[in-house]
């Protein structure tokens, strides 16, 4: 049969599994009440902490098991059990072996098992009162997932010889295995310890009878196991530890080797077998053997010599981390969940520091964050988290009296009031907690409604104490939604209270995309973790406010922008689908406009003057990373004073560049009876072809799959598409050269930034020509130059490389079309880049509708189709347009 | 029997009831029905409620369940218990919920059942939303806000309800407390005692962070041994994590369970704004290959599954045989 048939299974938070080839396993002893005085005194003054210490020390010390035993006369076993056992479950570094619940009453028993969620041992039932009972405790600690231990017990009384022993341990099993099918791998013997070398005669066999026992039940009962309190057997020897300790040591050398898989004993007080004074381990072992008829006066004799003798060693040591300095120590007790020394320590690190704040937000807090990196890393789990907790709740409570008395020496007044809440739906609190904690350290006013707060309450509550900031956390999924929802609600009555976000589901990208829209009239933050909670609440009441939250928005701006580009492919239509759902513009109601010429039409001393009006100044800033809008950035709380140089210097070289003419302009336009298909637009008698690409992201009910094709009417039809080049780059190296001369950058960058300025000035300046004579579809638009820019006119002039066009292969196309290379002096590089940068190219559509969009990604197969219809290499396709593939 | 079946194939469980739910848009009135139309809280999203104001459509969820090839449904009582309704002020009609819902998942599994593709009903037996073994107060850590016997009594209640309207199996799911599951299994078996009348007990457990460990904070082979005592159909995990992230504590079940194994996932890990998006296709190739490591027994879905996802997993694990149970491991049961 294989081993593993063989194994008893025990757990606590951690898997127990005893095999054949496992040795003894030691049961910790010291959590016993009738076993231990320190323990039940602990116990009867509810000192809890200092006896969970007890259990701790058991673990440690290498207790595979611990043994609870709160049967006392005076106490309420079954209370202090159920405290015990529940205190236990929340201290992973106990709770991760399994517990054997002790008690000779059967309610205390199954008190004790309803606090186990790991497979422990019920210690003990018996035949005691009959088999009915036996049979029905059985069932139960069956049914509750229990290992049992069964007493050498029956309705005539405790076995004493090796014959009752065996006998009533056989009855036994066969009741549990046949009745029950209880499994035999969870059975467990204790075929009773009895004290030897008492003086009376028929004590003597007692140890003798127990190894021979535990033979037989090994021998005969398919895996059951043997266990027993060892320490009975040196009860005459009361106050003699030594000699105590080496008859624990003979016993169990003994009965292990008779097969005992497990006993109750003290780890931590047990010598070494081999390393027992011979003289001592051989006058005892004649006692448990029964060797001598006189073994019992002969070690009696030598015990007089260990009386009051302690082995040193066996001294609990403290434990090393005690020796460590504060802040190591502070670490460390939060990190292990130890609460015994805290406030000791806090007072010592307290005393370390002329405010007593420091030490909340140095060493507690870089405790935390260790404790926070250890769960988020998967190091540590939930119930050890929830022990730290304790620790620095423990901790703040203690200094508390001391910050107020330093509060009170300057100012009472705090800084402000905040509520907090776990939202509706929602029971975790400990994250929440600890931002109240920390926040209420800083002199913040909390008010903390609890958990499963519905928003009406939220609502009614910031409005009764006029809150200054509202605080939402939660930790499960749905708590997004009504995170949500609390925001909506608050915009729906006005309400400008500051919300901040917070807990393990949440995150920036939830709070800028989903929450910030719903509540317009105040503001959304999200906070990431409770160390950043001061941080943000003094921001956000403090005299920095409009600089933190136009910050924020902005980059709030930007994860929604990267949000909306980040795609999961299921979305994705398929080119034909997205086909399907082009844009349908009805051509035959419109009247197509006709251009006032076919081709193209050069224009070439064009006087930079003109297009001063029609520079578009934003994106000017955004090259000196400048954030902000033209003109209103110029007076800019952060960026006014720097914006407003570099414009002054700006327009001191656009003076210049006037007078002396440091640039020249040109540009190209031109106009090409057309049509479209799919993608394509197809232009009359050229032979050429412009090839645009299609959205194929899936859209909401009546929103299309654009295309620019879609804006030119289809065969059938005489559309006009036109193509336009500008540049004023030209001539421009020269004085570059000159500034990297100099090593002036500022003058070189400057340049450069208004030579682009101007070329897209230029283009805007030849679009508004277009359309008013040119193409001269628009005659009577308003043509100031903000409508320019809020692009409120009819008709676009996408450039390839644009959202709508992001292809930059038509290029070559455009530039044969208009012969730019020839007419312009603009060239094409290897990678399509115009040359002098100073340029721009595009092309004018006119339809009404016609409009800029983003092609956004697309999927393989219009990849495909485009570069068979443009009869290039698959690959190369796939490179230009690497930046829009799924 | 499903123990015969399993020898043979991988069974399918059906996928999320939540998502399905939400695709009828259903408002508070619809929830309400008649009936409650006077309640005095707010009942949008009891959707175990839907089993009594709406059993068309749960009946038509199970049935799209079952086209898209389920073996096993679950029925609609995930939160049936007199603990989870009391937060809607509805504790006393658990044992209806539970009763009716298994009414309807039953006439749907019974319509689509044949003789060679026999379909089964589980009674889906949840958590309840408090923890036995946890405290919710920092401060009082032997503080504790249900006691094993009140989930006991309620999951009574509950099992009694599942047993009497006809479920043929148990499915006690998404443990993220190991002590409420056993509340829960000491409750089944007390009552199979007391009806004389026992029906195979699937377990489901949920590993819910980094660590590997379950809430209560367990490893997988605690959460095992813990639970072994029971004559268990099957155990395994679910929710809280996608197929991708599950797999080494599967590995864990596959290799040290004495039982039949399940795995019916998320549809990955929600994104950053809390919904799933895993599609059929990448959720039926991950699960095929736990299939293929012989790591299941049965496979279905969990939050943000659909009939869809269930078909393609389905048709993923079809010529795939089940994992086998160690010998060695069956004898230790």
């Amino acid at each position: 049969m294989n081993t593993s048939s063989n194994t008893m299974q025990l757990s606590g938070l951690e898997p127990l599994v005893i095999t054949k080839e496992s040795n003894f396993v030691n049961i910790g002893e010291r959590t016993n009440v009738t076993g231990s005085r320190k323990f039940l005194r602990l116990i009867k003054e509810g000192l809890y902490e200092e006896a969970l210490s007890v259990a701790r020390e058991q673990v440690e010390g290498g207790a595979q098991i611990i043994d609870v035993n709160m049967d006392e006369g005076l106490l309420d076993s079954k209370a202090c059990m159920v405290t015990f056992l529940n205190l236990i479950a929340a201290e992973p570094d106990i709770a991760r072996v399994p517990i054997m619940v002790d008690s000779s009453k059967w309610e205390v028993i199954e008190a004790g098992l309803q606090c186990l969620q790991g497979k422990g041992i019920v210690n003990s039932i018996s035949l005691k009162e009959g088999e009915e009972t036996f049979l029905e405790q059985a069932q139960k600690i069956k049914w509750y997932g229990a290992a049992v231990i069964v007493m050498a017990f029956d309705e005539k009384g405790q076995a004493d010889t090796f014959e009752r022993r065996i006998q009533i341990c056989e009855r036994a099993y066969k009741l549990l295995v046949d009745k029950l099918c209880f499994n035999p791998r969870d059975i467990i013997f204790d075929p009773n310890i009895f004290p030897v070398a008492t003086g009376i005669d028929t004590h003597k066999n007692y140890a003798l009878d127990f190894f021979k026992a535990t033979k037989w039940i090994k021998e005969h009962l398919p895996f059951a196991k043997v266990s027993g309190g060892v320490s009975n057997v040196s009860f005459s020897f009361r106050g003699n530890n030594k000699v105590r300790e080496a008859m624990h040591s003979a016993f169990l050398f003994h009965a292990i080797n008779s097969g005992m898989d497990m006993g109750i004993v003290n780890p931590s007080q047990l010598e070494v077998y081999d390393q027992l004074d011979p003289t001592l381990l051989e006058r005892v072992e004649d006692v448990l053997l029964n060797r001598k008829d006189n073994a019992t006066e002969r070690l009696l004799d030598l015990a007089e010599r260990y009386k009051g003798q302690n082995n040193p060693q066996k001294e609990l040591k403290t434990a090393a981390w005690r020796e460590e300095k504060v802040q190591k120590r502070l670490e460390y007790a939060l990190v292990k969940g130890i609460t015994e020394y805290i406030e000791e320590d806090v007072e010592e690190a307290r005393k370390n520091t002329s405010k007593t704040l420091e030490v909340i937000e140095g060493p507690l807090m870089d405790g935390m964050n260790i404790v926070g990196d250890l769960f988020g890393s998967g190091k540590m789990f939930l119930p050890q988290v929830v022990k730290s907790a304790r620790v620095m709740k423990k901790a703040v409570a203690y200094l508390l009296p001391y910050l107020e008395a330093e509060k009170s020496e300057h100012d009472k007044k705090n800084n402000g009031k905040i509520l907090l809440a776990t939202v509706k739906g929602d029971v975790h609190d400990i994250g929440k907690n600890i931002v109240g904690v920390v926040l209420a350290c800083n002199n913040y006013e909390i008010i903390d409604l609890g958990v499963m707060v519905s928003a009406q309450d939220i609502i009614k509550k910031a409005k009764e104490e006029h809150v200054d900031i509202i605080g939402l956390s939660g930790l499960i999924t749905p708590s997004l939604d009504e995170m949500v929802f609390v925001a909506s609600e608050l915009e729906k009555q006005n309400l400008s209270i500051p919300l901040l976000i917070g807990g393990a589901t949440t995150s920036r990208v939830h709070t800028a995309v989903k929450i910030e829209d719903h509540y317009k009239s105040g503001s959304t933050t999200h906070v990431l973790d409770a160390s950043r909670a001061v941080t943000v609440a003094d921001q956000l009441l403090g005299s920095k406010k409009t600089a933190f939250l136009s910050a924020q928005k902005e980059s709030y701006d930007r994860i929604r922008e990267n949000y909306k580009n980040k795609i999961n492919p299921s979305k994705y239509l398929s080119l034909e689908k997205a086909r399907q759902n082009k844009l349908k513009i009805d051509f035959d109601s419109y009247a197509i406009p006709k251009p006032t010429f076919e081709g193209p039409k050069y224009f070439d001393a064009i006087d930079l003057s003109l297009l001063l009006d029609y520079i578009d100044w934003t994106p000017f800033f955004r090259t000196w990373e400048l954030a902000g809008k033209y003109p209103e950035i110029l007076d800019d709380q952060i960026v006014g004073t720097q914006a407003k140089e570099v414009y002054a210097d700006a327009q001191k070289m656009l003076h210049t560049i006037l007078k002396e003419k440091w640039l020249f302009a040109k540009a190209a336009i031109g106009f090409w009876p057309c049509y479209s298909k799919d993608e394509q637009v197809y232009l009359k008698n050229q032979n050429k072809v412009f090839h645009f690409l299609r959205q194929q992201s899936q859209k909401a009910k009546d929103i299309p799959n654009l295309s620019l094709a879609d804006f030119i009417a289809p065969e059938g039809h005489t559309d006009y598409i036109g193509g336009f080049a500008v540049t004023c780059g030209l001539n421009i190296e020269a004085k570059i050269k000159q500034f990297d001369l100099e090593n002036d950058d500022y003058s070189s960058i400057m340049l450069k930034a208004l030579a682009d300025r101007l070329a897209e000035a230029l283009a805007e300046y030849m679009h508004l020509m277009v359309r008013k004579t040119y193409w001269g579809y628009s005659k009577d638009e308003d043509f100031s130059n903000s409508a320019l820019i809020a692009e409120s006119y009819r008709g676009i002039r996408p450039a390839p490389g644009y959202p709508a066009c992001p292809d930059h292969t038509d290029k070559r196309t455009l530039f044969d079309l208009l012969d730019c290379e020839k007419k312009l002096g603009v060239t094409l590089t290897e990678n399509l880049a115009m040359y002098p940068a100073a340029s721009v190219c595009g092309w004018y559509f006119a339809h009404p509708k016609a409009k800029y969009f983003g092609v956004g990604k697309i999927r393989e197969d219009q990849v495909k189709d485009m570069a068979e219809k443009k009869e290039m290499k698959l690959e190369r396709m796939q490179k230009w347009l690497s930046p829009n593939l799924i | 029997m499903i123990h015969d079946a399993l020898k043979e194939r991988i069974l399918i469980i059906d996928g999320a009831m939540g998502t399905m739910i939400q695709r009828y848009g259903l408002d508070e009135n619809d929830y309400r029905g008649p009936r409650f139309s006077k309640h005095a809280l707010d009942l949008k999203g009891n959707n175990d409620l839907l089993s009594i104001t709406k059993p068309q459509v749960i009946k038509e969820i199970h049935c799209a369940y079952l086209e898209a090839g389920a073996d096993i449904i679950e029925t609609n009582t995930f939160s049936s218990t007199s603990i989870a309704q009391e937060d809607y002020k509805l504790e006393s009609i658990a044992y209806e919920l539970n009763f009716e819902s298994a009414k309807i998942a039953k006439e749907a599994a019974t319509h689509y059942s044949t003789s060679d593709k026999p379909r089964y009903v589980a009674g889906a037996i949840g958590p309840t939303n408090k923890t036995a073994s946890l405290s919710p107060d920092v401060n009082n850590p032997a503080f504790r806000a249900i006691t094993f016997e009140q989930l006991r009594a309620a999951y009574y209640e509950q099992i009694k309800g599942l047993c009497e309207g006809g479920v043929d199996l148990l499915l006690i799911e998404t443990i993220f407390d190991t002590l409420n599951a056993k509340a829960a299994l000491f409750a089944a078996e007390e009552y199979f005692s007391a009806s004389k009348k026992r029906l195979p007990i699937m377990m489901s457990g949920t590993i819910t962070d980094a660590s590997g460990r379950t809430l209560s904070g367990q490893t997988t082979e605690a959460f095992l041994i813990s639970l072994s005592h029971a004559n268990l159909l099957s155990i395994g995990l679910n929710c809280a994590l996608g197929a991708k992230e599950l797999r080494p504590y599967l590995q864990i079940l596959a290799q040290k369970a004495p039982f039949f194994v399940t795995a019916y996932p998320n549809a990955g890990l929600p994104n950053e704004l809390g919904a799933y998006d895993q599609s059929p296709a990448e959720m039926a190739s991950l699960l095929k290959t736990f299939a293929e490591e012989g790591l299941i027994n049965m496979v279905g879905g969990c939050c943000g599954t659909t009939p869809e996802h269930i078909k393609a997993i389905a048709e993923a694990v079809k010529d795939i045989p089940p994992r086998k149970i160690n010998a060695s491991l069956e004898l230790a049961i």
